[in-house]
């Protein structure tokens, strides 16, 4: 290798040191070619060239075989599936090969220019954009029935829902003032009474409204009540009479 | 016009019922409409709808109206005319095309030209990964995918009708014959072996 190639000091991002370095690192595949910018090494040979101030025909020559060999080895690596193909092919063929695909390439630019030129025709044309509201085809998927069937199908959905119960609305609670006045006007004829039959014949509210008016009489204390146990016959006495009555007592 | 020519003339009346409705179906629709599928709505023949729009042609032109029939995409379409152009930019975008790079702009003509074609198809013509450009070309509509190669089972992209109608063509077979385009093999080769002979042997 003559003097001037090996002196090359090359200052790249991949790599720092001389090209002969470079070199065998890369052909012991210990450095990946596919990151080394080769045009860089290019340019620090010409400036290397150009500092020695002298045309050196054999250093040019080795550096051209070496860079070539270089940029064939990267040209490789970057396409891998492409080689095997390449490299079966006979010079003849593989620069055939090359031809056509520059041609097909061609081809597609030619045709991306023509393309660029009908934008460019077209440029003022505008047009509905949108989904297109297209009706779906009608699908016939049952086979025909009869109407009848449906008018079955109705009728038993069309049975009346039964009617809600209005009973509680009749419902009417008497004032409670009408029993109050009654057991008022009761004791003053008599001392006691029986509830059970003083309300004998009246109605269940009826009942409770007279019940409720007894309560209220029991906490204005003008009565006392009594009952011998659970669902006993409740009798009802004038409060000044309670004392006077031995039953009484039991009373709460 | 109550001239008695009309009783003679019969048949013209049939032929301008239905340019109406022709035209209804051209206004409602959102893509060009093949003849086959305004025969089919219109219930008539497809003879019919050819006179139809033949008048339909004539009123709508740009000479005589805002509204441009065109034959595109396989089919008829409304579009605005050129003189109002102006007006449409104003109100709306072209978004299909706007921006459409050069990159983007190859490999349609690929995938027009020689698809349905697979992504490592169309990189192998163009020298370099087209993922990104087919991904877009796909978000504009401007290709779909269309089946899937025989040997890989990549998926094969072609063009769509919408590709055809924002470069105005009525089909693909309306794009230039490729062999009109580019230089040929021979050429470059002939161009290849001129710079070989000028090698040193």
């Amino acid at each position: 290798m003559p003097v001037a190639v090996r002196e090359l000091e090359l200052d790249l991002d991949a790599f720092e040191g001389p090209f002969d370095l470079l070199l065998s690192l890369v052909l012991r595949e210990e450095l990946p070619l596919r990151e080394v910018d080769l045009a860089e090494v290019v340019i620090a040979f010409v400036e290397h060239l150009h500092a020695k101030g002298e045309l050196d025909l054999d250093a040019c020559g080795e550096f051209l075989i070496l860079i070539s060999a270089l940029l064939e080895l990267k040209a490789r690596a970057m396409f891998p599936e492409e080689e095997a193909e390449l490299a079966e092919l006979e010079p003849e063929e593989a620069a055939e090969e090359l031809a056509r695909r520059l041609a097909e390439y061609r081809r597609a630019k030619d045709a991306a220019n023509w393309l660029r030129e009908q934008l460019d025709v077209r440029r003022d044309l505008f047009f509905r954009l949108g989904p297109a509201p297209l009706a779906p085809k009608v699908e016939r998927k049952l086979a025909q029935q009869s109407p009848l069937k449906l008018v079955e199908a109705l009728r038993g959905l069309a049975v009346e829902p039964p009617a809600p119960s209005v009973a509680h609305m009749a419902l009417r609670f008497p004032p409670t003032s009408q029993f109050l006045d009654r057991w008022r006007a009761l004791l003053r004829r008599r001392t006691r009474f029986d509830f059970d039959q003083e309300v004998e014949g009246l109605s269940r509210v009826e009942i409770a409204v007279a019940f409720l008016a007894l309560l209220e009489l029991r906490k204005q204390n003008e009565i006392a009540i009594a009952q011998a146990g659970p669902f006993a016959p409740i009798r009802i006495s004038r409060a000044d009479a309670e004392r006077s009555l031995s039953w009484t007592a039991h009373s709460a | 016009m109550d001239s008695p020519l009309r009783l003679i003339t019969t048949e013209v009346t049939p032929a301008i019922e239905l340019a109406k409705t022709v035209e209804a179906l051209l206004v409602v629709a959102s893509q060009p409409l093949p003849v086959e599928t305004i025969a089919e709505a219109a219930d008539v023949d497809v003879l019919h709808v050819g006179e139809a729009l033949e008048l339909l042609s004539e009123r709508y032109s740009e000479q005589t109206s805002g509204i441009v029939l065109e034959h595109v995409a396989g089919g008829w379409a409304f579009r605005a005319s050129a003189a109002a152009s102006d007006a449409c930019a104003r109100l709306f975008e072209k978004p299909v095309e706007k921006g459409l790079s050069q990159a983007a702009l190859e490999t349609l003509a690929i995938v027009a030209y020689l698809g349905p074609m697979s992504r490592p198809e169309v990189a192998r013509i163009r020298g370099v990964n087209v993922d990104g450009v087919i991904a877009g070309l796909v978000e504009r509509g401007l290709i779909a995918e269309g089946g899937r190669d025989n040997e890989f089972g990549a998926i094969r992209y072609r063009t769509t009708p919408l590709f055809e109608r924002v470069f105005g063509l009525e089909s693909l077979a309306s794009l230039p014959r490729a062999d009109d385009l580019g230089a040929d093999v021979a050429e470059i080769r002939e161009r290849l072996e001129a710079v070989a002979e000028k090698r040193p042997a």
